[in-house]
């Protein structure tokens, strides 16, 4: 396809940054979603300026009227949607499961798993009609692995990818495909937060078979890919990113 | 996709099917391409020939992989022609056998496990010297490796072993940046598999799967194409099913 229409979420840094800026180099058309006005504005001129021509919608993938809205708007523009990235997402605050409290859970399940499954819910409203589209979802090595003071994301990502396989059955009935990609340590300002930096940074490198932490580059390839018609007998499957971190 | 200009591929099992797709995929992306046969000679020469008519370079060789040292002797023939280094090994031949778990013989199995497991791992063994940080190994399983399928024990068997292969090699071979990954085709439309043309067959495939059609050689091929190239050099370890989302 010469110019999809991509929209993503949480487009504002990190991987969602990385995959707008990726697909706004191959000559695609955008809509860019984030909370942070300044910030979205400032990421639309830049990949106008790439020659993508780019809307910025601010929206909380938390609430469905602001989500509902998002789509809305990307539709009246661009007039289809080819491929939705549900990238928002939020690491939460460890916390060891004796001390854990509800508002916790609601925090970080209504980020990343109902802001997932509203993406879903509405990209597959706009891509029904169209009878083709492509949504992926961002899982993480903690969609299949544990970790210790990580529950509340650990047990997110599971869900994101149970979301993503019976989206993905559920779909095709429409020619949607729907998958995820899972990153490992990858180098975002969320991983600055989840370990401090430093040392504990260094240290989930030395961990991966691969030896280094991932770029948000090289997961906007795999996200890229996952979309593409090179994946076309691809559904239902997670794609893990991660310098062989799930290997071992 | 990025060029794979002026790199070097061996393909198993590249006279028909998928390793013959594989061929032409990573041709047209500018590699150099050792196209491996066992018995079908004249068909694997069809595939060089193809390759040079359209300006690529190409050459066939040709030993069974069932016998013990042939993964030494094919290696030993690779780096004569290729030298220092060897950027993707696809080792994609196998062969198959349908027969009830009462109707199994230990020729039959012995067999499946020489051509489909043993031989890749003493391929890739046999290759080390001449891998390095960037090249890229592929492997071939399959559905049946985790979802059973009448009559097809000891074939998903080998297949679950490759799954078992990727993660050790993944592991073992990370630091030294040589990445290995597989891709796990459900029912594909090959000589291989006569399956998928008898109707039953048909039914059967589609039965089990999301997106309702039977795969081509291509739908596998673009998927290695990518595992081969730069766009997945974060990923290590996986395996990536094509199978048109079944038995999710």
């Amino acid at each position: 396809m010469a110019s999809p229409i991509v929209l993503i979420t949480g487009a504002l840094s990190g991987i969602g940054r990385a995959t707008a800026i990726a697909y706004a180099r191959q000559g695609a058309r955008l809509v860019i979603s984030g909370r942070r006005v300044a910030e979205g504005e400032a990421l639309a001129a830049e990949l106008n300026a790439l020659g993508a021509e780019t809307l910025f919608i601010q929206a909380d993938v938390r609430h469905e009227d602001e989500v509902e809205t998002l789509f809305a708007k990307a539709l009246a523009r661009f007039g289809r949607l080819d491929i939705a990235v549900n990238n928002a997402g939020t690491e939460g605050h460890a916390a060891s499961l004796t001390e854990i409290t509800p508002e916790a859970y609601q925090a970080v399940f209504d980020t990343n798993v109902l802001g997932t499954l509203l993406g879903i819910k509405h990209a597959l409203r706009a891509m029904q009609k169209q009878n083709a589209g492509s949504i992926v979802n961002i899982s993480s090595t903690m969609g299949s692995r544990g970790a210790a003071s990580m529950a509340l994301y650990t047990a997110s990502k599971h869900a994101v990818e149970g979301l993503t396989k019976s989206a993905a059955i559920e779909a095709a009935a429409y020619g949607v495909r729907v998958n995820a990609v899972a990153p490992g340590p990858t180098e975002t300002a969320m991983l600055e937060r989840l370990t401090g930096g430093g040392e504990r940074k260094a240290a989930f490198a030395a961990g991966l078979p691969m030896k280094r932490l991932g770029t948000a580059e090289e997961v906007a390839d795999a996200i890229q890919f996952i979309a593409s018609e090179k994946a076309r007998f691809i559904t239902g499957e997670i794609i893990h990113v991660n310098g062989g971190k799930t290997a071992s | 996709m990025s060029s794979l200009a002026g790199k070097t591929a061996l393909v198993t099992g590249a006279s028909r099917g998928i390793g013959r797709a594989t061929s032409l995929a990573l041709a047209k992306k500018g590699a150099q391409v050792l196209v491996h046969y066992s018995s079908a000679a004249a068909e694997a020469e069809a595939v060089v020939n193809a390759i040079r008519a359209s300006g690529g370079r190409a050459e066939a060789l040709g030993i069974d992989l069932s016998v013990p040292d042939a993964p030494h002797k094919l290696a030993a023939r690779v780096r004569e022609i290729v030298g220092a280094r060897l950027d993707i090994l696809v080792a994609n031949a196998g062969v198959a056998k349908a027969a009830t778990i009462e109707d199994t013989s230990t020729e039959d199995f012995d067999r499946l496990f020489a051509v489909n497991a043993r031989a890749p791992y003493f391929l890739v063994q046999q290759l080390l010297p001449i891998l390095d940080d960037g090249s890229s190994v592929i492997l071939l399983s399959s559905l049946v490796a985790h979802a059973a399928v009448d009559g097809l024990s000891a074939y998903a068997m080998t297949k679950g072993a490759i799954d078992t292969m990727v993660k050790q090699f993944a592991a073992a071979l990370g630091p030294r940046g040589i990445r290995v990954n597989a891709v796990a085709p459900g029912v594909v439309e090959t000589d291989m598999s006569s399956f998928a043309k008898t109707e039953a067959g048909r039914d059967f495939t589609l039965g089990m799967q999301a997106l309702q059609r039977v795969a081509q050689p291509d739908d596998i091929a673009g998927v290695i194409a990518f595992l081969a190239s730069d766009e997945a050099r974060w990923i290590t370890g996986d395996t990536i099913h094509v199978d048109g989302g079944s038995k999710l």
